[in-house]
This record gives C-alpha cells, structure tokens and sequence, in this order.
C-alpha cells in the first residue's frame, strides 16, 4: 500500500473512531489566517511594538498617517503617497513650515470626523504630557516621529500647519509612520488607554472586532473605507502570534492558518512540496554588523574594509538556500539613494594584506549577537559563518550571544556603553531618515538616536544638512545618493546579506501582491472556498 | 492533621518571600530591561528614561520591590509592562489553562505507569519487563519540546487529524474541554505532557513493586493459599504512599515546568507565559507567574502528604 492510500486509509479511520470532519467549518465569511513571527499580539491602540511586523499588522491595518506607503507594486522600493493628508507643501515664505491639506469625509470606525481638530489631538497625545490624552507609551514608539515638530497650527477645518524646528525636508516620511487614532474614543472612555483598548478605532480598511490576549487579533473589513480600491477582499483577518517557524510551518500545512511570516529556509522544500506558494522579495533588510569606528580596531579604515573584503555572501546565500542576496550597501539597488558607490567583492587575500597594513593581527574583536528576534534571520549559523570567514584572513573573533532584549538594550545605549567592536543588529532602512541620516550624521550618535557607532564624518555631515534644507525631491536626492555613497566607501558597516523576506501563502489564496518594504497591503487577498 | 495544615500553610510564607526575591534578584542581574520592548529602534534615550520613569523603573531596586510587594499583600499583582493588562487576570487565565491539560496529563501517566509497573515488576526480567522499560526509559530520556514536534509532524501535518497548535479554533476563550471540537487541541499537549511522568512513575512503581514482592510477607500471603491477584492487591496497596507522592510531585513539575511543550503547541498557559515574560523582562508579569506557580507547587505538596498519610496509616503526623 503506498504511502498516500495508506494516509487515507487512516483519515477514514480517525474520522470512523472520533466521528470529527477533517474539512474546515463552513461558512460564508471568507478569512484571512496569518500566522506572525511575533511573541504576542503587538500594541493595537495606535502605537505598535514588536518592531515592524508590530506596524504591519496593528499598524496600518487599522490605523492611516497623513502620509502612507504605497504597497501596489513588487517591482520598486515603496515610497510615501497621500493618506489622510490629500497633498501637503513646504510654505514658500518659510523652509521650516510644512502645509498638509487634509482628507475630506473620512471618518474613524467609530463614526468620529478625522479634520484638523483630530490631528491635532493627535499630535498632543503624543507632544504635550499635559494634555488628558497624552500617552507616554506612545511616545515610546511614536516620539521619534514628532521630535522635528515645534508646533501644530489649525489653518482651517482640513489644513494644518506644521512648524518644524529646523528645515526638514524628509518630514513626510516621518508622518507616514505616525498614526492617528480617534479621539472621539479615547475621549469616550475617559483618556484611559485600557479602556480604549477595548475598542480601538482608526480610519484603516480594516475595524477592530476582538482579541483574546496572547492568541488572536480579529479585525473585520471596513467596507466604507475612503479608497475604495483598499477595501479588503475578504471579511475577516485573524492575526495570531507563532514566535516558533516550525509551528508556524506546521500550521499553514495542516491547514489552520492561511498566510505565514518567515518560514525558516530548512522548511521550504516541504512547505513547496505541498503546493503552498513561496513569497520574496528584496526589501530594505539588511543583515549586518554595526561597527564601533571611534576605538580599535575598527577605528582604521583598513579593518573595515578588511572585514568587508573578507565576506563571502554567496557562501551566506547558500547557507540560507537563497532567502536572502548579497549586500553591498544598507541600501538595496531599488532605492533612489542607493548610487554607484564602492564594491567589497569577496577577495581574501587583500583582505588579509589590508589587516597586515593596519598592523592589527590577530584582530581581535568582540561582537555582540541574539540567538533570535525580529528581523535578525537565522543568527546562530549566519554569525558563525561570518566568524570563520572572518577569521580565515587573520580576524579572532568572539561572538557573544544574548536573548533579543538584551541586544536591545546594548543597540539603544550605545556603542559607548558596552565593550563591543561590534553588533549584529539588523535594521530597517526604509527611507533616507532611518537609513541615511540617522545612521551616519553625528548628531544622531547616542544618547540622540542611533548612530550606535559613532561614526562621523564632517562632509557627510555638510551633505546631509543640505539635504533636508533641500526641497526640491530630485536635487535632494542626489545630495543623499552622495551620502550613502559616502559611508559605503569609509565601510562604515559589515555589510553581509539583505533579507528577501519569504512569506508562505496556502494555495488557496490570490491577488497579493509583495511589496519591497516592510509593511505590506493584505486587503489585496481574496480568500477562495 | 489540622494543626500540621495549619503549620505546612504557615511555613509557605517565608518560602513564597524567598522565591520572589530570588526571582526578582534574577531578573535584575539579566541584562535587558521591560522598556526596551515599547521603544521604536529610532527613539532616544530621553523618551527610554521617560517611559521607565512612567513604569517606576528608575526607582532603586529595593524600593522597586517592597513597592510590588505592598500590592501583592493587598491583592494587586499590578499590570503587565508588556500589555498594559492586570496581571492578576493574566496569570489566573494561564494557570486554569494549564492545571486543567497538567492534571489530565498526570492522571493518564498515574494509571497507566501503575498498570506497565505492575505488570513488569510481576514479570521481571521477561519481555514484558524489557518492553515497558524501554518505554519508560524513552519517556524518561526524550526531550518533551522534540516529542511535541514530532507529534505534530505525524498527527497535524501529515494525517490532518489533531490540529497544531493552539487553543480552540477561535482560542481560549469559551474552550470547551467536554467539546471534542475543543478538546483536540489539548490531544497533543497533553500526549507531551504525560509522557515524562509516566517513564519516572512506571520505573518507580516497578521497583517498589519488585522490592515488596520480595518480602516475607508476601510469601505468607501465598502461603496462606491466597490468589495471585489477591497478592497483588496486597503488594500494590503498599507502594500507593509512594506512588501519590511522586503523583503529586509529577503534577508540580508539570505546571510550572511546562514552558517548552506549551510553547511548541503556542498553548495559552502559565508555560507559555513564564517564557513571554523572561523574553519581554516584564517583572510584574513574571513575578505573579511565580508567585501563583510557587503557591501551587507548595499546595500540592501538602495535599500529596496529607494524602500520604490518609493512605497509610503507619504515617502519622504529629
């Protein structure tokens, strides 16, 4: 009997013995079962943690900024296009004041008008701890956003004026990850943001319907969504938290769940094999190491780019059976920023002969690395892989693991805090905020931001004050190419490999689309019978 | 009996005290802290010592917990940094979720390591014996996280019979444990669950077993021209003072030692959220976690030797 007639034989036999149907209840209500690689079910009241997926899921699902992604397209990086702003422009009389005209006659789930009162209740809640509704776990997420923001003026019932501190041409990109919750809610229940929990309410294409804490989002489809084309294709988009890959695996194969996050590479084959359809797609992911430039070793130029040399990625894209490329750069090639700068080829020789030069050998360093967390792939085997390449052209090097918290904990305090040459600590650089200017300016290093390494540089530096002083986008964007260009030929980073991000879809789904971003449109999806 | 209640009861205060503070202790040496989960990878260390203020975490550690134990004493475990949620509701949720599938679990491995110890004890050194060691062995030596995997390969992934993770198809809420539809969530777990204690209890049942069967007095039984069934009986009365307190320290091990079998099946239990909560640093939440896991842990060993000595009357308590 092979094995097929044989599985059969036994289904009829459980079905004889426990008297249960293997088929999934009936019903008319299409939905969407995602399993998340997250730990829990992430913020909901409009400031998301758990890193990104926390934004993609609990974000932009029930909540819009005044900017948003666009997400309809797997073939260029995703850029910002209106939201609950209609346009917005710099005044021309002053470089430090930005203009958003508002959407008219969108109104939150709860039936509360979105205008220029509630944007500015908005931003309050989050600028102002005096205000009722001020919420210092939103300022947690959401204070970066609005830490440019002197002040918010109502111009009139859908245009607001906002009075950054210094020029900021990249501000927009700041308001699309700013989320505006109703105020008329938070306001129903008293400014107690654990009664608002209970019933969240946003402008999103999708509404809150329930929770069970730990195990289950459900939002429902908001069929008066102000455009149209997002309106979700099926009912009901049920989230459920799954931190382990083989659960998650598991799931989507014995058919309890529908779409699955980060499927780990091992299990791809498999998940192939049973007719589900694998997801990728380059995206702003890059997984690599965070060097400390102001102390030995890494403070000479040679190292850097002896480590850069010595990095044999393909080798790290067979490991991970091709669920990632090659990096050259933070950037990915999609991006408008990324240029033509410097290329670490794999050549060990030179990389031996530029650690020689330094005089710096055996090089030893120390790196701090998590045996899991968000975004940080498969950590264990790909550091081990960087240290022995790494140690094959003259590095020594010392990983030390750590639960993903407390990589955290050393990313946010700074290379000054630690004793770390290094930190594998993957980012999202999905615009030139976070992946430029944050990431090399000076005046980003800590306590500021996240400039972990202190790198500087004072033409960088020129650059990127020319850059936000610059509004025309084209002119800009030049200055920022100049940028990145800049840090990738002083090495400023390890660059190693960028994430393609693998999703597995049952194969009874249709119409998503993958963007090359972080967050991703599910409302696309038609769930079929 | 009453007053050694009262006494063991009493004698649980200083132990819970200890256990609090060691934990407490122990999250602090950790490195990682509660905040570092609510902060955007982009946000300064200004908005880091605000939020930690906001949550009483620049306080000193001393008065951190004295702070947390004053609300205990009162009933308040305080609210989870991570969800914002009382933490008294959390853990009790969690604890009913996972008593219920541990108690399950403990009752199926009881009866049948006593029937497999039995039944290798009266032919020792047979294939029978050989058998149920073996078995017992496996379920001593394998990993539960392992088993729990490979469980789910064969019943969810490639029979479709049990599903793989969860619990209930619209989740715990409403689980209904008389419902199969429900209850086939649990299949799984508690499969996982049981297998370790029934390998401990099977080899300790078979040992007392053999060990009695060796005494004088079951020779006198049988001389007395009694059954073999009827030996037996006599036999295994005299290890139950044994088998109830491994029973009720089986059932110990498994509430609070569950983290890896309820992570695997994602089961909505004090496992599942002991993990959460190291993973996240939330101190309150792992501090009452403790605390309830502690007490019950304290609890059921009381009961395990009141139990004892109900049983066995040669065992008096003062």
């Amino acid at each position: 009997m092979n094995s097929s007639r044989m599985r059969g034989v036994l289904k009829l036999a459980a079905i004889a013995v426990f008297g249960f149907g293997l088929g999934g209840h009936a019903s008319a209500e299409s939905v969407l079962r995602v399993a998340m690689t997250a730990a829990d079910i992430p913020d909901y009241t409009g400031a998301p943690d758990q890193g990104y997926e926390g934004y993609r899921f609990a974000g932009y699902t029930l909540y819009d900024a005044l900017a948003l992604w666009d997400l309809s397209s797997s073939d260029k990086a995703a850029d910002i296009v209106p939201g609950l702003a209609t346009s917005w422009e710099i005044d021309p009389q002053n470089n430090k004041r930005w203009i958003f005209n508002l959407r008219q006659g969108v109104t939150y789930h709860d039936g509360c008008p979105w205008n220029a009162d509630s944007a500015i209740w908005n931003f309050k809640r989050v600028m102002d701890p005096t205000a009722p509704q001020f919420n210092a776990r939103h300022v947690g997420q959401m204070g970066t956003y609005v830490v440019n923001i002197a002040s918010v003026d109502k111009l009139d019932d859908y245009k607001i004026a906002i009075n950054t501190k210094a020029p900021s041409s990249l501000f927009p990109y700041e308001m699309a990850m700013y989320y505006m919750i109703s105020n008329c809610a938070v306001t129903a229940a008293g400014n107690d943001y654990n009664v608002y929990m209970k019933k969240p309410s946003g402008t999103g294409p999708y509404k809150f319907d329930s929770v069970v804490p730990h195990e289950r989002l459900e939002l429902v489809k908001n069929d008066k969504y102000w455009n149209p084309a997002r309106i979700p294709k099926h009912d009901r988009l049920v989230l459920l938290p799954m931190p382990e890959a083989s659960t998650r695996a598991a799931a989507l194969l014995s058919g309890q769940v529908d779409f699955v996050e980060a499927p780990s590479p091992d299990t791809i084959p498999r998940l192939k094999d049973a007719g589900m359809q694998i997801i990728t797609v380059p995206y702003p992911h890059n997984w690599d190491y965070m060097l400390r430039v102001d102390t030995p070793p890494f403070n000479d130029i040679r190292v850097r780019q002896a480590a850069n040399y010595a990095m044999n990625r393909q080798d790290m894209v067979d490991m991970l059976q091709g669920v990632a490329v090659a990096a050259d750069q933070t950037l990915i090639e999609s991006q408008p920023w990324y240029g033509h700068p410097v290329k670490y080829e794999f050549d060990p020789d030179k990389a031996a002969a530029l650690l020689k030069e330094a005089n710096c050998s055996p090089c030893k360093i120390k790196v701090g690395i998590s045996t899991s967390g968000s975004g940080q792939m498969q950590p264990l085997p790909m550091n081990e892989l960087v240290k022995e390449q790494l140690e094959a052209v003259g590095f020594q090097v010392q990983l030390e693991p750590m639960d993903w918290n407390a990589l955290i904990g050393v990313f946010l305090s700074g290379a000054g805090k630690s004793d770390f040459n290094a930190i594998n600590f993957s980012m999202a650089p999905i615009d030139p905020v976070q992946g430029i200017l944050k990431k090399w300016m000076t005046e980003y290093q800590p306590p500021a931001c996240c400039n972990w390494g202190f790198y500087s540089n004072p033409k960088l530096d020129a650059l990127g004050k020319q850059a936000l002083g610059e509004f025309d986008p084209a002119k800009r964007n030049v200055l920022l190419t100049q940028m990145n260009e800049m840090a990738v030929a002083d090495a400023a980073e390890l660059y190693i490999v960028h994430d393609l991000n693998p999703r597995a879809l049952s194969p009874k789904l249709s119409g998503f689309v993958q963007a090359q971003s972080w967050f991703q449109d599910l409302t696309p999806i038609v769930v079929a019978p | 009996m009453w007053l050694y209640a009262l006494r063991r009861i009493i004698l649980t205060i200083p132990i819970l005290f200890g256990v609090t503070v060691i934990c407490f202790a122990l999250v602090q040496i950790a490195p990682g802290d509660p905040i570092q989960n609510l902060l955007s990878p982009t946000a300064s260390q200004a908005d880091a010592e605000r939020l930690r203020a906001a949550y009483g975490l620049d306080k000193p550690l001393p008065v951190q917990y004295v702070i947390w134990l004053g609300k205990v004493l009162v009933g308040d475990m305080g609210m989870s940094i991570a969800n914002n949620t009382p933490v008294t509701g959390e853990v009790l949720r969690a604890f009913t979720n996972t008593i219920v599938i541990a108690m399950i679990a403990v009752v199926i491995a009881f009866i049948l390591s006593t029937i497999f110890g039995v039944a290798a004890a009266y032919r020792s050194g047979g294939l029978v014996d050989k058998a149920i060691t073996a078995v017992a062995v496996f379920g001593i030596s394998v990993p539960t996280f392992w088993l729990g995997v490979i469980l789910v390969i064969i019943f969810a992934v490639n029979l479709s019979w049990l599903p793989a993770t969860g619990m209930g198809a619209g989740g715990s809420k409403g689980f209904d444990y008389l419902s199969w539809s429900d209850f086939r969530f649990a299949v799984m777990p508690i499969i996982a669950l049981a297998l370790p204690p029934l390998g401990i209890m099977t080899r300790t049942t078979r040992s007392s077993l053999s060990e009695i069967l060796n005494q004088d007095f079951v020779q006198t039984l049988r001389a007395k021209g009694l059954s073999e069934f009827e030996v037996m009986v006599h036999a295994v009365r005299n290890i139950m003072p044994a088998a109830v307190a491994m029973l009720g320290l089986q059932l110990g091990y498994l509430i609070g030692g569950s983290v890896l079998v309820e992570t695997v099946f994602t089961w909505p239990g004090t496992g599942y959220l002991l993990n959460k909560a190291i993973l996240t640093r939330d101190i309150p939440l792992l501090q009452g976690t403790i605390l309830v896991l502690a007490t019950a842990f304290v609890l059921i060993n009381l009961v395990v030797d009141l139990a004892q000595s109900l049983i066995d009357p040669r065992i008096k308590r003062s």
